[in-house]
């Protein structure tokens, strides 16, 4: 299943966020997003999912999910949004529930998602006995318990301290390279954009116009930290960034 | 090179620690002065009664029944009355979190009833409800209904709307969106409202049983009252503080179950 943003415009009480943003995210790979904070990158992914209505254009989806899909654009929030008041394995049946899943059935999804990202173990743990890091693999769990087409992944490790971004990176990537996803992911950081996204799409400071869309080639597992092409790539991208980022904060003295 | 001198310390305090044994020494203490004050006679039996007195007066009306007698109709009123009240409040406080027509309907009317003295309604309550036990429970259902929908209202609005968003990015009916997204986030909330509300359901279940009944704590009280018989009305005063002490560690029970995912 594919997605293409088609001339999508967007306002917040009379304020532009985004203009006039047309994009195709092929199956089967990872598009990041990029932009200088307020440059209405969530906004753009909650329109993709249908969390919120364009003002103009629209958001057309190409095909059909694939057979035993339950949800077929799955969100990873950045704040984790688990409930307290669930164990790890009843954040996971939440989703399943309305499904009509149950019991055995239930059993065996949250045994496979929790295998998969390891955390096998820990079904009966409350989010409050976990670790940030861990929050957001039973997130990432959740999200694949409904076998989703298409990922949307906002921010997904913003909450999360260097070491344990890292590990979750190397999670993702090695999720992917198990059983390749489409993903749109959201970030403001430059470095898991070039580890993570086989294209980067940058935009510009508010109202966020589509500025750039850059093809890393490098297959996602063959990709390290501290990669000389993509330690170059990270700072043309800064650069860009670097523009627009100063050139907002100058609109904002002159406003 | 000067001496090195420890960093003085600068940090502590503001933060409640846990004291176990203070709360019932203030208690012992009080008593123990009250009781020395009217023994020795700087206290005249005029002002307070002495308190082992008191005690001897509870102990007579637990032996004769007759505690019994006034407990039973008075937890009945108390019960019934705030059921209606506390079920009703938690519905309609729901219903106004849930729906926008709803709120704008019925939130000004809700701030409307809430500062009204309920005992003041009390006369037209016998009207419309009879002498007997219909005004009280109608008394005691308005007194905690209307604390309980504002604190119930209050607690649907708080639920963290990440929470209802993530269950709507995944396709949930509206219906578990309510009930396993909302609810339980608003329970905390809503339990905390009942606290409040249960109070108050005992300050007027007195007021009501001091305008006509015949038996009931507020009765008695009243009934020690004119006949200025202090242990007795003292002894009436302690029932009506086990009485709140009690449906605090109630819900407090009911909070350590209901929430346990929170310690």
């Amino acid at each position: 299943m594919e997605l293409t943003l088609d001339r999508i415009t967007h306002r917040y009480g009379g304020m532009a966020v985004l203009q006039d943003i047309s994009l195709r995210i092929p199956a089967g790979e990872i598009l990041c997003i990029i932009g200088p904070s307020g440059c209405g990158k969530s906004t753009l992914l909650r329109l993709l999912g249908g969390l919120e209505r364009p003002d103009a254009g629209q958001v057309l989806q190409l095909g059909d999910p694939p057979q035993g899909c339950l949800n077929p654009l799955t969100y990873v929030f950045q704040d984790f949004a688990l409930l307290p008041w669930r164990t790890v394995a009843g954040n996971i049946s939440l989703v399943l529930e309305d499904h009509g899943i149950r019991g055995r059935a239930a059993r065996a999804i949250i045994d496979d998602v929790l295998g998969r990202t390891r955390l096998s173990g820990f079904a009966d743990a409350f989010p409050r006995q976990l670790s940030g890091g861990m929050k957001q693999r039973v997130a990432i769990a959740r999200a694949l318990a409904v076998n989703p087409a298409v990922l949307l992944l906002d921010e997904p490790l913003s909450a999360l301290d260097a070491q344990t971004r890292e590990l979750l990176m190397e999670d993702l990537v090695a999720l992917w390279t198990r059983q390749p996803f489409t993903g749109v992911y959201v970030t403001h950081n430059l470095a898991e954009a070039v580890r993570l996204g086989h294209r980067v799409a940058v935009l510009s400071r508010r109202p966020g116009r589509l500025r750039e869309v850059i093809g890393i080639d490098t297959p996602l597992a063959d990709r390290r930290p501290g990669d000389a092409e993509l330690e170059t790539l990270q700072a043309r991208l800064w650069d860009m960034m670097r523009e627009e980022a100063v050139a907002a904060d100058q609109e904002l003295l002159n406003a | 090179m000067p001496d090195p001198r420890p960093v003085p310390f600068r940090g502590g305090g503001f933060s409640p620690v846990r004291i176990r044994w203070a709360g019932p020494a203030v208690f012992a203490l009080l008593l123990a002065l009250v009781e020395w004050g009217t023994r020795s006679g700087w206290i005249s039996n005029l002002t307070l009664p002495r308190p082992s007195d008191v005690a001897a007066t509870l102990a007579d009306l637990a032996r004769s029944g007759m505690l019994w007698t006034h407990l039973a109709p008075s937890l009945t009123r108390l019960a019934v009355g705030s059921a209606m009240g506390v079920i009703a409040g938690i519905g309609i406080g729901i219903a106004i979190g849930l729906f926008s027509l709803i709120r704008a309907g019925l939130v000004p009317l809700v701030a409307a009833l809430f500062p009204i003295p309920k005992i003041a309604l009390l006369p037209l309550f016998v009207i419309w409800f009879g002498i007997d036990e219909g005004s009280k429970y109608a008394l005691i259902a308005l007194g905690t209904f209307t604390p309980t929908v504002v604190a119930t209202y209050g607690a649907v609005d708080n639920v963290d709307r990440t929470l209802i968003r993530m269950g709507q990015s995944f396709g949930l009916r509206w219906s578990s969106i309510v009930a396993k997204i909302v609810l339980p986030g608003a329970l905390p909330g809503i339990l905390s409202g009942l606290r409040v509300s249960l109070a108050i359901g005992i300050i007027l279940l007195v007021a009501a049983e001091m305008l006509g009944a015949e038996h009931g704590i507020g009765a008695y009280i009243l009934e020690a009252g004119s006949l200025y018989d202090l242990e007795r009305l003292f002894a009436g005063v302690v029932i009506l503080s086990c009485l709140g002490v009690a449906t605090s560690w109630g819900i407090g029970v009911l909070e350590r179950r209901l929430l346990r995912w929170r310690s």
